[in-house]
C-alpha cells in the first residue's frame, strides 16, 4: 500500500504494509538512521520524531497513521530551540554510547517549544519516557536548563 | 599495519549542516560505504578533510595526513565510556598535538597489533582500556613527535634538540622557520622510527588532566553517529530468530506456513540456537518469527525457577565452601564473641539491556567473512565466526562500530548475536549481507545474566564493640568457568569472590567461602562483575556491624583502614564533601560505602528521604574516585555518573526471575530500569593523583548500592538484603 507524508520537509512516498511501524518506515526506506530501536513498546523513547510537531513514539505508530502528515526526525531538526539544545548536549558531553540521544533530544526541543522555561518536575515529566541506560540523565537535566537559559 | 580504505561516509553537508537533505542521506545510505567512521571533535575540522595520499604512519596506533590531521586508531570499543576522546588525549599530549587536529578510528581486528595488554587478545571490558594503554600510547605519540621534529630538523638543517613542538606547530626559533604536522608528514614517513623515546614528566603535561570535549558529541547529537544497527549494505536482508523459551532447549519441529505466506519472506533457516527468519525488512522478519509454529525439545534444557535455584542456595549457604581467603581462626573466635549479627542476603539475575538491542551484519562471499558490529571481543568474534563458516579467522574481517551500550553484554565467549548472523549468512546465496536484529524481548529473555547469588555473613564482636570474627560465605555461578579466562581447575574464580575476599577492613579472624554452582541459566559479566553483589553485601554487612557496636558507620570504617590509605583517602573526601555529620531535614538520612574495583577506589554518600506515605527518594550522592592519573576528568565525572545511575537502576528495580525454567521479563514494562525522575543529584571529587591511571566505567557501580542502603538503614532501623529494593515494601 503507498502511503504519503512529509519528511523533513521533503514530500516521501513509501509503499510498505500499512501496519509497519512509522519506525522501519524512516530507517529502512527512507533510510534516515539517526532515529532508533530501542523496545518496540513505547517504552523507551529512542525512536522519537515529530509528527505534526508533537514528540511521538515511532515505534509504535503504524505508517498508516500518518498519511499526510509532517515527520521531522533528528535529522531534520532545525531552528533556534533545536539549535540550543544540540549546542547545549555538546557544551555540557551530554552523550555517552549515544543511542537514546537522538530521541532524548527530539523530547527535549518538543518540551522547550511548548515550555520555555521548564522546572526540574517539567523536565522529569517531559523526559520521564526517554530511556537511557548509560543514565546521563544528570547531565540531560543540566543541558536543557542550558539550553532554555540561551533562549 | 594492515591498512584498510577509510572513505568518509559523514559528508561535509551531512556533518556540518544540522539539516542535510533527504537525497544527500539516502544517497549515503543506498551507496552501502559506510566502512569506518573517522570523529572529530567538531564538525568543521571534519568537513576539511580531504582523502589522504601520502600520510604518515608513525606507528600502529597514529597516522598523521598531509591535511595536518592526526588519527588514533582506537583499539578499544567505544560503547559510551569515552574511548574515542581518552585514548586520543594520551597521544595528543605526547605528540604535542592541537585537540582540534585530533581524529578517532576504530583498529580493525588484529590481535598482533590491538590485543588488550590486560588479555593477550584484543577486547575491551575490565576497566582497562585507560590502563592498558596509556604507556602504549604515550610512546606511540612521542615517537611520532620525535620523528617529526628530525623531519624538521633535516629540512631546516638545525639541530633537533632546538626545535619546538606546541598545540601542533613545529618551530625554529633563530632560523625563524614553523610548520604544521602536515607539512612535515611526508617528510617524516621516510624516516626510521626511534628505538627509544623520552615520555614527557606528568609535570609538563598540558592535555592530560584538562577538560576536553568529546570526539563524538557532534555525531551523536545530529544523527549521524553510525551504530552496528544504522549499517546498509547492498542487497543487503534482515533477519530475526525464534529461541527456545527454555535455557538449554533446542528445535525439534517447525511449522512455517504461515511464516512463509508473509510478503517479503525470503527463507526460514534453522540455526544452533533456533529458527531465524530472513525478510526485506525487519518487521516482516519479526512478524514471521512471530508465525512460526516451532515444538520444542525441552529434555535438556534447565526447568528450574528462581524460587527453586533460592532454596537450594540458601541450604547450600548453611554448608562450609570453597575458601577463598582465611585468617586466623574465625571459627574459634565467633565461639568467644560477647556479641553476634549475621544475615542472608539474595540477589537476583540481571540483564545489561544496553540500549542498542544485539545486532550484527555479516556478508559471506567466496570464503571471506566481513563483520559490522558493536564487536567488544574481536579476537573472540572473529574465530566463532570462523568456526561457523568453516574458514580461518583471518578470513574474518570484523569492522567494530559504535556500540549502543555494552555493559558487558558484547563481550561473550560464544559471541552469540554474532555467530548467529553468520549461520544465516551461511545458508543465503553466497554475497548476501544479512543484518540480524535480537528484538527487546530477544535480549532481556536471552540469558547471558549477572549471576543470582545468595551470601550468608556473621561477625562477632567483643564486649568493647571490637570485631573479633568476620564470616562470609557465597553461593552462585562461576563467571569464567569453561572460558578461556578460566584459573587452574578447581580453583576459586577470582570474579566471584572480588569485592568480598579483598575485605579492605582491618579485622583479624576472616573466612570467606564460595560454592560455585551449576545451573542451566547461562550468565556473563555486569559493569563491575562480582563487586556488583560482594561490595554491596560486605558494605551493608559492615553497617550492620557498626550499629552492633554502637559506631558510626564513617568512624567505623576509618578506624580499620589504616593499611588501605587509598580507600580511607576516598572515603574521608566523600564524607567531608557530603557534610558528614551535619544536621539533615526530617525524615532523610546518610548512608556511606567504599569499594575498590578494577584498581581504582570510590566511595560514595547517598542522602536518601522519606516522604510522609513512605516512599524513599535518593536526593544526592557524593562520590570521591581515585583511578590515578585523570586523563579526562570530565570524563571520569560521567563515567562515575553513569555507574551511579546505572547502580541504582539495579538495586532499585532489576531483577530477572524465572518460572518453570522460563524468565518472566520481556521488556522495559516488566524489566524496569531507572529513569530521569529518578536520577539523584550526583557530586563527583576525583583525587589527585600521580599513580598510573586505572579504569572508570564499572567502579562507579559498586557503592551505590550500599550507600543507598545503608541511608535507609539510618532511616527505617531495617536493613535490605533482598534485591531489588523494591522486592519488599520500603515504608515498613
Amino acid at each position: 500500500m503507498s502511503i504519503s507524508f512529509e519528511l523533513n520537509g521533503q514530500a516521501v512516498t513509501v509503499d510498505v504494509d500499512p501496519e509497519m511501524p512509522l519506525l522501519w518506515a524512516i530507517r529502512e526506506k527512507a533510510g534516515l538512521t539517526g532515529t532508533k530501536f530501542g523496545c518496540g513498546i513505547a517504552q523507551c523513547g529512542a525512536c522519537t520524531v515529530h509528527i505534526d510537531g508533537i514528540a511521538s513514539r515511532s515505534c509504535s505508530t503504524p505508517v498508516s497513521a500518518v498519511a499526510g502528515a509532517k515527520i521531522t526526525t533528528i535529522e531534520g531538526l532545525s531552528g533556534k530551540t533545536a539549535q540550543a539544545v544540540q549546542a547545549s548536549w555538546q557544551k555540557l558531553n551530554v552523550v555517552q554510547c549515544g543511542y537514546c540521544q537522538s530521541g532524548q533530544i527530539m523530547s527535549a526541543v518538543a518540551l522547550l517549544s511548548t515550555t520555555p522555561k521548564p522546572t526540574n518536575d517539567d523536565i522529569d515529566n517531559a523526559m520521564n519516557g526517554n530511556i537511557c541506560r548509560c543514565a546521563t540523565y544528570h547531565r540531560i537535566r543540566e543541558a536543557i536548563h542550558d539550553a532554555a537559559k540561551s533562549l | 599495519m594492515n591498512k584498510q580504505a577509510f572513505p568518509f561516509a559523514q559528508t561535509a553537508s551531512s556533518v556540518s549542516n544540522l539539516t542535510p537533505s533527504r537525497r544527500d542521506m539516502l544517497k549515503g545510505a543506498a551507496a552501502g560505504l559506510i566502512i569506518s567512521f573517522t570523529f572529530a571533535p567538531m564538525a568543521r575540522a571534519l568537513a576539511a578533510v580531504t582523502p589522504a595520499k601520502k600520510d604518515f604512519e608513525a606507528n600502529a596506533f597514529v597516522r598523521i595526513a598531509p591535511d595536518n590531521t592526526v588519527t588514533v586508531i582506537i583499539k578499544h570499543l567505544e560503547m559510551g565510556q569515552g574511548v574515542y576522546t581518552g585514548l586520543p588525549t594520551i597521544v595528543a599530549e605526547e605528540l604535542d598535538a592541537d585537540w582540534s587536529q585530533m581524529r578517532a578510528e576504530s583498529a580493525p581486528a588484529n590481535a598482533e597489533l590491538y590485543k588488550n595488554l590486560a588479555f593477550g587478545m584484543q577486547g575491551t571490558g575490565g576497566s582497562t582500556a585507560i590502563a592498558n594503554s596509556y604507556d602504549q600510547l604515550r610512546k606511540a605519540g612521542a615517537t611520532a613527535r620525535a620523528m617529526l621534529v628530525e623531519a624538521a630538523a633535516k629540512e631546516w638543517k638545525v639541530p633537533a634538540a632546538d626545535i619546538v613542538v606546541k598545540k601542533g606547530v613545529i618551530s625554529h626559533a633563530s632560523s625563524n622557520h614553523t610548520a604544521t604536522f602536515g607539512q612535515m608528514a611526508e617528510k617524516a614517513a621516510a624516516l626510521t622510527p626511534p628505538a627509544d623515546v623520552k615520555l614527557k614528566d606528568p609535570k609538563d603535561f598540558t592535555l592530560i588532566g584538562t577538560v576536553l570535549p568529546r570526539m563524538d558529541n557532534v555525531a551523536k547529537t545530529t544523527g549521524t553517529a553510525i551504530f552496528a544497527l544504522d549499517i546498509v549494505r547492498p542487497g543487503m536482508v534482515y533477519a530475526s530468530i525464534a529461541h527456545p523459551p527454555r535455557f538449554g532447549g533446542k528445535m525439534k519441529r517447525v511449522d512455517d506456513t504461515a511464516a512463509k505466506k508473509i510478503k517479503g519472506v525470503i527463507a526460514v533457516v534453522p540455526i544452533s540456537t533456533g529458527v531465524a527468519v530472513v525478510a526485506d525488512s525487519f518487521w516482516t522478519a519479526k512478524q514471521a518469527r512471530d508465525a512460526l509454529q516451532i515444538t520444542w525439545d525441552d529434555s535438556k534444557a534447565e526447568k528450574r525457577g528462581t524460587a527453586e535455584l533460592t532454596a537450594e542456595y540458601k541450604a547450600l549457604a548453611k554448608t562450609p565452601g570453597q575458601s577463598a581467603r582465611k585468617e586466623g581462626n574465625a571459627a574459634e573466635a565467633m565461639k568467644k564473641a560477647a556479641k553476634t549479627v549475621d544475615t542472608e542476603f539474595e540477589f537476583p539475575f540481571l540483564a545489561h539491556a544496553p540500549m542498542e538491542p544485539l545486532d550484527a551484519t555479516v556478508e559471506f562471499k567466496d570464503g571471506a567473512c566481513e563483520v559490522w558490529a558493536g564487536s567488544q571481543f574481536q579476537t573472540v568474534d572473529q574465530g566463532n565466526v570462523a568456526k561457523a563458516l568453516g574458514i580461518k579467522p583471518e578470513q574474518v574481517t570484523i569492522h567494530t562500530l559504535l556500540a549502543g551500550g555494552s555493559f558487558g553484554r558484547r563481550a561473550n565467549f560464544t559471541s552469540d548475536y554474532i555467530t548467529e548472523a553468520a549461520e544465516i549468512a551461511k545458508s543465503l546465496p553466497n554475497g548476501t549481507p544479512v543484518k540480524l536484529i535480537w528484538t527487546r524481548e530477544d535480549d532481556i529473555k536471552g540469558g547471558k545474566y549477572r549471576p543470582m547469588y545468595v551470601h550468608s555473613m556473621k561477625a562477632g564482636l567483643d564486649d568493647k564493640g571490637n570485631v573479633i570474627a568476620w564470616t562470609h560465605r557465597i553461593v552462585g555461578q562461576s563467571i569464567m568457568k569453561g572460558t578461556p579466562f578460566q584459573g587452574q581447575p578447581g580453583s576459586v574464580d577470582a570474579t566471584s569472590v572480588e569485592g568480598a575476599a579483598n575485605l579492605p577492613y582491618d579485622l583479624p579472624n576472616i573466612d570467606v567461602e564460595i560454592h560455585t554452582t551449576d545451573i542451566g541459566v547461562p550468565i556473563l559479566w555486569w559493569r563491575s562483575v562480582g563487586s556488583t553483589h560482594n561490595s554491596y553485601a560486605t558494605e551493608v554487612f559492615t553497617d550492620m556491624v557498626a550499629k552492633a557496636a554502637g559506631k558510626d558507620p564513617y568512624a567505623f570504617r576509618q578506624a580499620l583502614l589504616d593499611k588501605h590509605p587509598r580507600h580511607k583517602a576516598v572515603l574521608d573526601l566523600a564524607a567531608q564533601k557530603a557534610g558528614w555529620g551535619s544536621a539533615l531535614p526530617k525524615d532523610t538520612a546518610r548512608g556511606i560505602a567504599v569499594a575498590e574495583a578494577f584498581g581504582s577506589f570510590v566511595a560514595q554518600v547517598a542522602e536518601v528521604s522519606r516522604d510522609a506515605k513512605g516512599k524513599i527518594k535518593v536526593e544526592r550522592i557524593v562520590c570521591a574516585v581515585d583511578c590515578g592519573v585523570a586523563i579526562n576528568p570530565d570524563m571520569i565525572r560521567a563515567q562515575m555518573e553513569g555507574g551511579i545511575g546505572y547502580g541504582l537502576g539495579a538495586i532499585m528495580k532489576g531483577a530477572i526471575t524465572l518460572k518453570d525454567g522460563v524468565v518472566e521479563q520481556s521488556n522495559f514494562d516488566s524489566y524496569d530500569v531507572l529513569r530521569i525522575d529518578e536520577m539523584p543529584k550526583v557530586e563527583v571529587y576525583i583525587v589527585s593523583s600521580g599513580t598510573a591511571p586505572t579504569g572508570v566505567g564499572e567502579p562507579g557501580v559498586p557503592p551505590v548500592g550500599p550507600a543507598v542502603a545503608n541511608a535507609i538503614f539510618a532511616l527505617t532501623g531495617k536493613p535490605i538484603t533482598q534485591l531489588p529494593f523494591n522486592k519488599k515494601a520500603l515504608s515498613s
